[in-house]
């Protein structure tokens, strides 16, 4: 089997160096035979990219602990469904399941845009940036290695008995899935980033190449913003310290490409509409890609989280060689290009949705920068004062609330902008209803007794920009009727049809508001750590949590000890919750089991800390006031996404008109 | 080029302004030096008063629970050892036990302890621990395993 996978891997290496090198030639020959060849060999990969997957998925189904990969993650005792996830719990594996789902989306592009005339420079470009992966998978991270025993007469085959076992707090639903979304937000950014090389290469600049990628952008934008929603719902439910966010290295990874992304599904409308910010929208995707590839290198190698692991990983170099290289190419690229990228227009006025947007392009770069001089700072600080100084938290914090914030009053403002220039009248007539409900939520917060100050704004913002969201809907549907007539559910539906674009933005902007509304919860989070003998309580707020029982059990795979917590509110019994300590047998791990008590109010997050020495237990109550609301956030977002991928009926009329011109045979 | 109109360029430049702003505040707020046990009494008096983040193994036997989540336990690093006090909020991770590598972040005490309010641990690894043991050099006959896709342990 391992055969198979090693040969499979050898085989995208040959088909991806093929298909650069057909493809690139092809190009300058303008052979159309060479060209679809090189699609083919990218095709063809995929398909030997899928069997190495399937390869190493059957060493771990067989148990084969022969394969150090094997070992490493996987007991003969883990359930099926873990056995699978554990295929990407590790370096080698996940980076196996990284070049596969980076060849999906380079064979499928290629596959669909077949006809597009920029696709012998896609065809090369994503050749090229496979093959780095492909490689890499065969060389240095290859998961098919045997474990052998090192002895005075050389090395000999050498089989545990067992595997190593998955790390416990990866044996959960939302882990076995997390790495996949993400990464297949990671990767899809590469057909983007293909396009846009192809364009500057070939210098055919309109807004081509922005228009037949967008649904790609969105797709990529969607998975990685899901693949940290997940990642932070699975940190709150499985890691039990009662936050979802810690700005830590890894999520911070994964939150800079989708900044930069968010950045440019805003940016790319000006451009598509005035033909302005070319070289604006050229660098953010060359950005987003490389932040992507530099997120994952930054998870893998360690460089941050660990005091010296940058120079042990024998793979490092080559990665951030990979990152330099494509880097520094995109940038010749673009600046050989400076000539072509002219702007069709100039900005009229610093009151027009083009500034806003603008604005919002400068908020979410300089969100992104923050968080990537605070993730390097300490990488950055040991090179130049050979100090290694960390940002925590509080930086992250102190910097991005008020950016965050910021942005939120954005998702209100821009809308209500004219292209162009707005006058003074419309925005009175734009402003005066959103801005009065902001003002009156913000006076009840106040009056409700809220104090705190990012929070009163938080929800002062939240009543302005959903009335925004709200009026446009409206004033959409009343349009709709006028000239139709109709329900008004069924203009409402009509609106998503015509302009799917532009209203699933909008729900998108209501999950963004939703979102905020949970993230603002943070400010009131309550908690409180005792030492209970059974029949103690303890309180908070009106919450009161007695311990009833600490029963303790056995699975095959782990032993447990539990907290049985009766929780009332204002005395009155809600219910029996019984957080758990487990401790793993293959790892020796110990990992607490959250409890949660949650409403659409307030999460109650009981945590078992532990024994103290003379037998009481531990126990950590958390009063997370409107979490839920993140996760609610994460789904309409969800919702609006799918919404604006819905075939557009107006867009789909008016790109007939220019199929002959897109349709013209590339060679 | 409407860009550089004096209106962009006002604007532009105090957007800068408050976002170099907010950055200084916030360094000052969330910095913390890193270092292992051994650098840190290399600093000396330097040391105390500065936000530190400390990195070393945990020693052996030494985790104690003084109860309401404070837990005391040693760390060491080639031969330096630090006592640390935890008073943080959040639980203490999972994974601190004997011989995991753990960062403490808090504050060097006059008394030479240190005082935390986050640790972050890591869990040695098992392969490594038992062949540490049988080559007695902790040379390992095998590659390390592969860091984790998502350093999990590591906690946020």
């Amino acid at each position: 089997m391992h055969h198979l996978g090693n040969f499979s891997l050898m085989a995208v290496v040959v088909l991806t160096a093929y298909g650069a090198l057909a493809s690139f030639l092809g190009g300058r020959r303008r052979s159309a035979a060479l060209v679809t060849s090189a699609r083919r060999a990218l095709i063809a990969a995929a398909g030997f990219s899928a069997l190495s997957v399937a390869s190493l998925l059957a060493l771990f189904l067989a148990d084969d602990f022969r394969f150090e990969y094997v070992a490493s993650y996987s007991t003969s005792a883990l359930p099926v469904a873990y056995k699978i996830s554990a295929l990407w719990a590790g370096n080698d594996g996940s980076l196996l399941l990284w070049t596969f789902l980076m060849l999906g989306f380079a064979a499928t592009a290629v596959a669909v845009r077949r006809r597009d005339e920029l696709i012998p420079q896609v065809t090369t470009t994503l050749s090229l940036a496979v093959l780095f992966f492909a490689w890499l998978n065969l060389t240095v991270c290859n998961p098919f290695g045997q474990l052998a025993e090192i002895t005075a007469a050389g090395p000999i085959p050498f089989v545990p008995a067992d595997g190593n076992g998955l790390n416990p707090l990866l044996q959960h639903p939302i882990m076995a899935i997390h790495p996949p979304v993400l990464y297949i937000g990671y990767v899809g950014f590469v057909v983007p980033f293909a396009f846009c090389i192809a364009a500057l290469w070939t210098r055919r600049l309109d807004a081509a190449w922005t228009r037949n990628t967008r649904r790609w952008t969105l797709v990529a934008w969607f998975f990685l913003g899901s693949g940290i929603l997940l990642g932070g719902r699975w940190a709150y439910v499985e890691l039990g310290w009662g936050g979802y966010w810690g700005w830590d290295p890894v999520e911070n990874a994964a939150l800079m490409p989708w900044l930069t992304g968010t950045a440019f599904l805003h940016s790319v409308m000006i451009q598509e509409r005035k033909g302005m910010l070319k070289v604006w929208n050229a660098a953010l995707v060359i950005a987003t890609y490389l932040l992507a590839v530099f997120g994952t290198f930054l998870t893998r190698s360690g460089i941050v989280s660990s005091v010296h692991a940058f120079a042990s990983s024998d793979f490092a170099w080559r990665f951030m060689a990979f990152i330099v290289v494509a880097a520094a190419v995109s940038a010749a690229l673009l600046i050989s290009r400076l000539k072509d990228l002219r702007s069709e227009n100039e900005l009229d006025s610093v009151v027009s949705r083009e500034s806003g947007f603008l604005f919002n392009n400068l908020l979410l770069l300089a969100a992104c920068f923050a968080v990537l001089w605070g993730t390097l700072f300490p990488v950055l600080s040991e090179a130049v004062q050979g100090e290694q100084i960390t940002v925590g938290a509080p930086f992250f914090n102190r910097v991005n609330v008020p950016l965050g914030l910021a942005l939120l009053l954005m998702t209100g403002v821009g809308p209500l902008l004219a292209w162009r220039r707005s006058s003074l009248d419309s925005l009175r007539r734009n402003f005066v209803l959103p801005g009065a409900v902001g003002i009156a939520t913000f006076l009840a917060c106040l009056a409700f007794g809220m104090r705190h100050p990012y929070a009163l704004v938080c929800f002062g913002l939240s009543g302005f920009v959903v009335t925004t969201i709200a009026t446009e809907f409206h004033r959409g549907v009343r349009a709709r009727r006028a000239h139709r007539g109709g329900s008004y559910t069924g203009a409402l539906a009509d609106l998503f049809r015509r302009n799917s674009r532009r209203y699933g933005g909008y729900v998108v902007h209501l999950g963004i508001v939703v979102l905020f509304i949970g993230f603002a919860g943070n400010a009131f989070n309550r908690d409180v750590i005792a030492d209970l003998n059974p029949g103690e309580n303890t309180r908070i707020g009106p919450w009161s949590i007695t311990l009833q029982d600490i029963p303790a059990g056995e699975t095959p795979v782990y032993e447990w000890l539990g907290a049985q917590l009766l929780l009332s509110k204002h005395e009155e019994p809600v219910g029996i919750y019984q957080p758990r300590r487990q401790f793993d047998r293959a790892t020796g791990q110990a990992t607490s089991e959250v409890r949660r008590h949650a409403t659409f109010r307030e999460d109650i997050y009981l945590v078992f800390s532990g024994m103290t020495e003379d037998g009481r237990a531990t126990i950590h109550v958390y009063r997370n006031p409107l979490v839920r609301w993140v996760w609610i956030g994460g789904f309409i977002m969800f919702l609006g996404t799918l919404l604006t991928l819905l075939p557009d009926r107006r867009r789909r009329t008016a790109s007939r008109g220019r199929l002959p011109a897109l349709a013209a045979p590339a060679t | 080029m409407g860009l550089l109109r004096p209106k962009f360029l006002l604007g532009g430049g105090l957007f800068a302004l408050a976002l170099i702003g907010l950055l200084l505040t916030g360094f000052e707020e969330g910095a913390a030096y890193y270092q292992t046990v051994g650098e840190l009494r290399e600093m000396g008096a330097r040391a105390e008063g500065r936000r530190l983040r400390v990195a070393g193994d945990v020693v052996p036997g030494t985790i104690a629970s003084e109860g309401e989540g404070r837990v005391r336990f040693h760390i060491e690093h080639e031969g330096a050892r630090l006592a640390v006090l935890y008073t943080g909020r959040e639980p203490l991770p999972d994974t601190l036990v004997d011989r995991a590598q753990a960062v403490a972040e808090g504050r060097l005490l006059a008394d030479g302890s240190f005082e935390a309010d986050h640790v972050q641990a890591k869990c040695a690894s098992k392969y490594d621990a038992a062949y540490d043991g049988a080559a007695g050099d902790g040379a390992s006959p095998t590659r390390p395993p592969a860091t984790p896709a998502r350093q999990a342990t590591d906690g946020p």
